[in-house]
């Protein structure tokens, strides 16, 4: 109905979205009224997450002009901020941010430059930096559950690990096991996305290629493609990340460092 | 002095601006059970985990024999002064394969005969099988002592071994440790809150408080001196 009364498509996009916010409005209201009180939050949210979308709109408009260079320069900010954010999960412990920098800036950036080298996915700016933002996004996420699990793990099995070193092991072999859980758990989000790929949901990127009148079984395989390089990622960078996370975990003297601060001083309490 | 297997000197450990463990000397010779015993919170196990150096001292030293055990990779050191830690810890799997874990870390396989000779030196025999979850606690705490063993060290350190154990068990461990001990020329340091303990299993007794030695001793002095104490 819209289509036919607008004609100027960024007019039409602005009814387009105010529509759906009187929606979302109409929701909080009627939430108001069986007493839950989401009003201010959610306007804030609203306009919040308009204005940062449509500021990346804007960013965009700027980058499609530009030259293909400018994507990696791009995505290294991209990777630098993923970083600084899963970082977060382990920030009691030294170098996390330098940790979550190499695990996604290699796990993330590796698989970007070799798949952008084999015209996996195009260099131009409009793939490039959309398709290279999902998968930076992702390793972040398995970088950050990773590190927090590997965390917990360890400060919940520090028996056993000072049980393994103190019958002479090394501490790879001491936090082995809590190492692998880590890794599990953290592969468990991009491994459940690509077995419930269509069945349960159809992402974003797939439903953008659709609406943009674009092949639904080109859309469909890429989407998989996607997802595949988002598992491959995930996997290189929470490899990583929990694999130097475990490194500083001892001290040189191969003594374990990673546990709660107060634990010793409550033990002589 | 001929016969001293391991000496600490001067241990100290400073955690947060807080001394824990304060200046602490001792030897412990051949064949002996040096017990550590003094009131929760005294440092007891602080101090047995710097003797092989799962924390690091702030000052002092260890010499094993006539070596300072910062010159030894800790691998080793800690394979040479074993340790059995108050709960037993055990990692999933069989009793034999707990018992072979120490050996497989400097490349040894442990033969069947000695992995049944060491389950019968701990009252285990036939055990090789069992599944560690199925072991009721004072088995676990044996199995537990029968791994360190495994390694064949020199110095055995054990913290309060029999605290989570009931009467009967606690009897068993303690016999268990007693006879291995003396039975190989192990030197041990044994940390027990029960000065009555130290008195059944040990040859001498160190009464630790806040950190600090108050005394070094036959077992039944230190008990007394305790009581004093308390």
């Amino acid at each position: 109905m819209l289509n036919a009364l607008i004609h100027d498509r960024l007019m039409l996009g602005i009814v387009q979205a105010l529509v759906a916010a009187l929606l979302a409005l109409a929701v909080v209201v009627f939430a108001r009224a069986r007493g839950v009180h989401i009003a201010g939050e959610a306007v804030v949210s609203m306009l919040r997450g308009a204005g940062q979308i449509v500021a990346v709109g804007l960013v965009f408009v700027i980058l499609l002009r530009g030259p293909v260079w400018i994507s990696p320069f791009v995505l290294a900010g991209m990777i630098a901020a993923a970083a600084a954010t899963s970082s977060r999960r382990a920030r009691h412990y030294p170098g996390a941010f330098r940790i979550s920098l190499y695990a996604v800036g290699i796990g993330a950036g590796a698989v970007i430059a070799l798949m952008a080298a084999l015209g996996v996915i195009a260099v131009a700016v409009n793939s490039l930096i959309p398709v290279g933002s999902m998968i930076i996004a992702n390793a972040m996420n398995a970088n950050g559950l990773a590190l927090d699990r590997f965390r917990s793990e360890v400060e919940s099995h520090i028996g056993e690990i000072e049980s393994a070193l103190a019958l002479g092991a090394s501490p790879e072999i001491a936090v082995r096991p809590y190492l692998q859980a880590a890794l599990r758990a953290s592969l468990i989000p991009p491994l459940d996305n690509l077995r419930s790929l269509g069945i349960v949901w159809i992402p974003g990127l797939m439903a953008g290629m659709l609406l943009a009148h674009d092949s639904p079984v080109y859309a469909s395989i890429y989407q998989f493609v996607v997802l595949a390089l988002i598992l491959a990622s995930a996997g290189l960078t929470c490899t990583i990340g929990s694999w130097l996370i475990s490194r500083r975990a001892f001290s040189p003297a191969e003594q374990l460092i990673m546990r709660p601060p107060v634990r010793e001083l409550s033990r002589a309490q | 002095m001929s016969g001293v297997v391991l000496r600490a000197d001067c241990l100290t450990r400073t955690v947060s601006g807080r001394t824990i463990v304060d200046d602490v000397s001792f030897e412990v010779f051949h064949g002996e059970i040096l017990a550590v015993t003094g009131p929760s919170g005294a440092g007891k196990t602080s101090l047995l985990r710097l003797i092989n150096r799962l924390d690091e001292p702030s000052s002092g030293t260890v010499w094993l024999h006539d070596t300072g055990y910062r010159s030894l990779p800790p691998r080793e050191l800690r394979r040479r002064v074993g340790m059995i830690m108050q709960r037993p810890f055990l990692f999933p799997g069989a009793v034999a394969d707990n018992l072979r874990f120490g050996p497989a870390q400097h490349g040894e396989t442990l033969a069947d005969h000695q992995l049944s000779e060491l389950l019968a030196g701990v009252g285990l025999s036939g055990y090789q099988h069992r599944d560690v979850s199925t072991l009721s606690g004072g088995e676990a705490q044996r199995v537990s002592f029968a791994r360190a063993l495994a390694n064949r060290p020199e110095v055995l350190l054990l913290d309060e071994p029999t605290s989570s154990l009931d009467e009967a068990a606690a009897r068993q461990v303690e016999s268990v440790i007693a006879g291995a001990v003396r039975g190989r020329g192990l030197a041990c340091v044994m940390v027990t809150h029960d000065p009555e303990q130290a008195v059944r299993v040990a040859s001498r007794a160190l009464f630790l408080r806040a950190g600090l030695v108050i005394g070094i001793d036959t077992p039944d002095r230190i008990r007394d001196a305790q009581r004093a104490h308390s």
